[in-house]
């Protein structure tokens, strides 16, 4: 007699029993051997045992490919414990891209339509976790029958595989939703559940569905309805609410029928008002029906009273002891804060408290709340409070609360002053985390605030006087410096108080931080640059001034080399022109309008990708393709333009006058594509001013009888230009010229070359999955002269 | 729901639950990283964090993990309650529940969850009905293996 082999709980303890990973590794290794042997021999009796050893192997994350076959026998076989375990393995172990899970299909159609209700459990489980779309397509009429046949163990199972397979396979939704009708009817609760998960899924994938469905919102909200007065079913409830889960979707699917529907938000009202209002808030379970609530109210066409209602529960959600709750009211009021900005302004307090959470997660949110909920009337109080976060807030959270604050300030300063105040707090507060164009902004901001100066320059060498580490502070000084240093020997100002500083101190510090190691060369630069201008504005010979250009003139850095020696130069042979050249500068033209389109841009694409991070990544891999068929890869598709160089180096700036490009006449539109029905249309733009700029509209029309969905257009351009793509305004055009979709483009051409686009274009029509390369033809010249 | 995973403190895997197909390359890599981020997290923070483009629902239970992946629009606290559902199956099941009993009966855990759960969406909102269910199938086992005992000791 063969010894028999080792049962599961042994071999888990002899495998805990191992004091070194080789030692497991021993073990594994030689019971995975015996495994293989017995599968071999093919013993009936103990595969199930041998399978679930070799599965416990697997989840340790040991090779386990070879127990594949042995699924499907053990599926096959009519006894019970064989199958209970062989499914199992077979949703562990087979892979919708291996063909050899389409071996189960047969299997599964048996046990389907005659097994015990046991076994059809197992099988419709096993289907709605690994069956691949061709499993799907065939097992899709077993699945169907389930769905109405007597017991509800497995007509509840039968609906949720249903939902799997239409997830799979969406063209089966035509099988699916007659039977949901009178599905709904039902007072199980596990039927229910999933017979509103099923609707829930046909009508975020096929519009058609939705306007269906929109019909049944009264029995809706009557269920719901019922769910909430008639009390207490011990079975089904939790913490007092009955059946949260079977609430909380119902919630969902009301919230995707009343989405833009004015006649089904209006049914649903009442009903929703009551449970805001009703619903038990101490424990979880109430405050997660609550909570999808809220976000249902918020997403149909509520009435204002509501609206406010559903702001206000979030209000007390913030003061809620549960971290938890607190973090899901801040995501959310976040999500509000620019269609309802009145609304939730009202808990502006309780935000900022939010801000002195010690949970990141929670303050990163809070943080970001605060900054939507600056306005011109709380700027003052909102920026001393986000000034004090920054102070004491994580790393990670510095540059956001930093940048934020600056634009903030931008946006509602009350007063230059104060503005300028502002921007010098968060510089010696976070300066190494400021974005780079804070330099460039506040040296504009403070060259444009001419009473200002004085006041400027002197604070500014006091904070430099007290720390020079920080680099972006001790640009915008020494340009300060450089260009006001004869204010800085005037003394009294009746803003600040007396500061008394002599030239040679002036010279001194700056000399201190051309030397200090931690100062980065444009520092250096900026320095160098303020000491020239300082010889025509301090007393005095220059003599020192003289001294440390000339040290500079053979400075390894080549830029600080270049100037040490342009500015000798001008010490030695043009000394009648240092004057004029080093007068004080004069406004320099907000040449950032180009540089804020760009930040606005790219601050709109962040924040739309945000929204929709699932729609732009396949984008930006499946864009690859589409290249190689144009010549060579266009390049990264979200490349902002350069921004533009600091004022303080290039001279030639001065010499730089704007002037008014004439006005183009309007391109014509171009009718690209055509199919049954589906159009496709561009029209183009060159806005005046950035002559390298095209923008195209790509408008996606429908006059066909039936829905496109799952739209996408992918573009490809010559590797000179640069090509980004906005996110669409959808994915769905309704049939009968339903609201159409449309998209802008945005080609940066700097190299005036002909243009050429490649579009490709998937959508679903008619049932079917359309694909359709082709190069856009007959671009008019106008695109790109 | 995309998948469940149950992990110790010590970052052992005890339950791989997925949703949707992914290769075994890339759930390892999943894995790996979504039980470092949870494992760096202090004990008073909160249950939801923000992970790729899911957000992760978590809750120990003494020395495991209980941790979700959700969707963006699917709700952070019923998935909590769901969580807690299921530890109190495993509870009644195993009658006070602890780690060694879901290393040692793995395939049981499996069984629970799919009797409570179904390609992500709950199946059955009813603890009697679910582990009335898992105790037939026992029962169903239990009456097969008689026999075997005595096949596997040569007298049938």
């Amino acid at each position: 007699m063969v010894a028999p082999s080792l049962k599961l709980q042994d071999l888990i303890r002899e495998i805990r029993g191992a004091r070194t990973q080789a030692q497991e590794r021993e073990v594994i290794q030689k019971e995975c051997a015996h495994i293989r042997a017995s599968f071999r021999n093919g013993d009936p009796l103990h595969r199930h045992r041998q399978l679930a050893k070799l599965l416990y192997v697997h989840i340790l994350g040991y090779p386990a490919h070879f127990g594949q076959m042995e699924c499907l026998k053990l599926i096959a076989s009519p006894r019970f414990t064989d199958k209970r375990v062989g499914y199992l393995g077979a949703m562990l172990l087979l892979d919708e891209r291996h063909d050899a899970h389409l071996l189960i299909t047969n299997s599964i159609k048996n046990d389907l339509s005659q097994g015990i209700q046991p076994v059809q459990g197992l099988a419709l489980c096993t289907l709605s976790t690994m069956g691949s779309a061709e499993m799907c397509q065939d097992l899709a009429t077993e699945v169907e029958k389930l769905l109405l046949k007597p017991s509800p163990y497995v007509r509840k199972k039968a609906i949720l595989t249903a939902v799997h397979m239409i997830r799979k396979v969406p063209g089966l939704s035509s099988i699916f939703l007659p039977p949901c009708t009178q599905l709904l009817h039902e007072r199980h609760h596990g039927i229910l559940l999933g017979t509103i998960t099923l609707i829930t899924e046909l009508c975020e994938r096929s519009p058609a569905a939705l306007r269906h469905f929109q019909k049944v919102v009264p029995q809706l909200v009557q269920i719901l309805r019922t769910l909430v007065t008639t009390g207490y079913s011990t079975e089904h409830s939790i913490s007092g609410i009955s059946d949260p889960f079977l609430q909380v979707q119902i919630l969902r699917l009301l919230r995707i029928l009343g989405r833009n529907h004015e006649e089904s938000s209006e049914t649903m009202n009442d009903l929703l008002a009551q449970v805001a209002t009703n619903t038990d808030t101490s424990r979880n379970a109430g405050n997660a029906v609550l909570f999808e609530t809220v976000l249902t109210i918020m997403d149909i066409r509520s009435a204002a009273g509501l609206r406010v209602l559903a702001v206000n529960i979030l209000g007390c959600f913030l003061l809620n002891s549960d971290k938890n709750i607190r973090y899901v009211a801040l995501t959310s009021l976040l999500r509000l804060v620019q269609s309802d900005h009145s609304a939730v302004q009202r808990h502006r307090p309780t935000v900022v408290e939010c801000l002195r959470e010690t949970d990141t997660s929670l303050s990163r949110r809070a943080l970001e709340l605060s900054l939507a909920l600056v306005n011109s009337s709380n700027v003052r109080a909102m920026t001393q409070e986000l000034q004090a976060f920054l102070e004491f807030c994580p790393p990670d959270l510095r540059a956001n609360c930093a940048s934020g604050i600056l634009l903030a300030a931008e946006r509602f300063a009350p007063t230059k002053r104060w503005h300028i105040d502002t921007i010098l707090h968060v510089l010696t507060t976070a300066g190494t985390y400021v974005r780079d164009d804070a330099v460039a902004n506040l040296i504009q901001l403070i060259g444009g605030a001419q009473e200002l100066h004085a006041y400027s320059v002197r604070r500014l060498y006091s904070a430099l006087a007290h720390d020079i580490s920080q680099q972006p502070l001790v640009q915008v000084a020494a340009w300060c410096i450089g260009e006001y240093g004869d204010l800085l020997l005037e003394g009294n100002s009746e803003e600040t108080e007396p500061l008394q500083v002599g030239d040679e101190e002036i010279l001194a510090l700056l000399e201190k931080v051309l030397q200090s190691h931690m100062s980065l060369p444009a520092t250096r630069g900026y320095v160098l640059t303020a000491l020239m201008k300082l010889s025509t504005r301090l007393p005095g010979d220059n003599n020192r001034i003289r001294q440390v250009v000339s040290i500079y003139g053979s400075c390894l850095d080549v830029e600080l080399q270049q100037r040490a020696v342009e500015y000798n130069a001008l010490f030695r042979k043009y000394d009648y022109m240092r004057a004029a050249i080093l007068e004080k500068m004069p406004l320099v033209e907000r040449g950032g309008r180009q540089v804020d389109e760009e930040a606005e841009e790219s601050k709109e694409a962040a924040q739309l990708s945000e929204a929709a991070p699932v729609s732009t990544e396949p984008q930006a891999s499946k864009l690859l393709d589409l290249l190689d068929l144009l010549d060579g890869p266009s390049g990264d598709a979200q490349h902002p333009p350069p921004l533009d160089p600091s004022p303080g180096v290039a001279l030639g700036h001065l010499l730089d006058l704007p002037c008014e490009p004439p006005p183009l006449a309007p391109i014509p539109n171009l009718r690209v594509f055509e199919r049954k029905g589906v159009q496709l249309n561009l029209s183009f733009i060159r806005p005046p001013g950035t002559p390298a700029l095209l923008l195209i509209t790509v408008t996606v029309t429908n006059s066909s009888g039936g829905d496109v969905t799952h739209f996408i257009c992918q573009a490809a351009v010559p590797k000179s230009f640069q090509l980004q793509l906005q996110v669409p305004s959808g994915d769905t055009v309704p049939a009968q010229g339903g609201l159409p979709i449309t998209q802008l483009f945005r080609i940066l051409n700097p190299n005036k070359a002909p243009l050429r686009l490649k579009l490709r274009l998937t959508y679903n029509h008619f049932g079917q999955s359309v694909q359709e390369i082709f190069e856009v033809n007959n671009l008019p010249m106008e695109t790109w002269q | 729901m995309r998948f469940m995973l149950l992990f110790s403190r010590q970052g052992k895997l005890r339950l791989q639950k997925w949703y949707l197909a992914t290769s075994d390359k890339e759930r390892k890599k999943m894995v790996r990283e979504l039980m470092q981020v949870v494992l760096a997290r202090k004990p008073k923070m909160c249950s939801f964090l923000e992970w790729r483009d899911l957000k992760v629902v978590y809750k120990r239970y003494a020395s495991l993990y209980f941790c979700c992946a959700i969707e963006g629009q699917d709700n952070e606290l019923i998935t909590l309650e769901l969580i807690h559902r299921y530890v109190e199956l495993l509870d009644k099941y195993f009658g006070s529940v602890c780690e060694l009993d879901i290393i040692f009966n793995f395939e049981k855990a499996y069984f629970i969850l799919d009797e409570f759960l179904m390609g992500g969406d709950v199946q059955d909102t009813s603890k009697k009905s679910v582990l009335k269910a898992i105790e037939q199938a026992d029962l169903l086992q239990e009456d097969e293996s008689p026999r075997s005992v005595l096949e596997e000791m040569g007298l049938a």
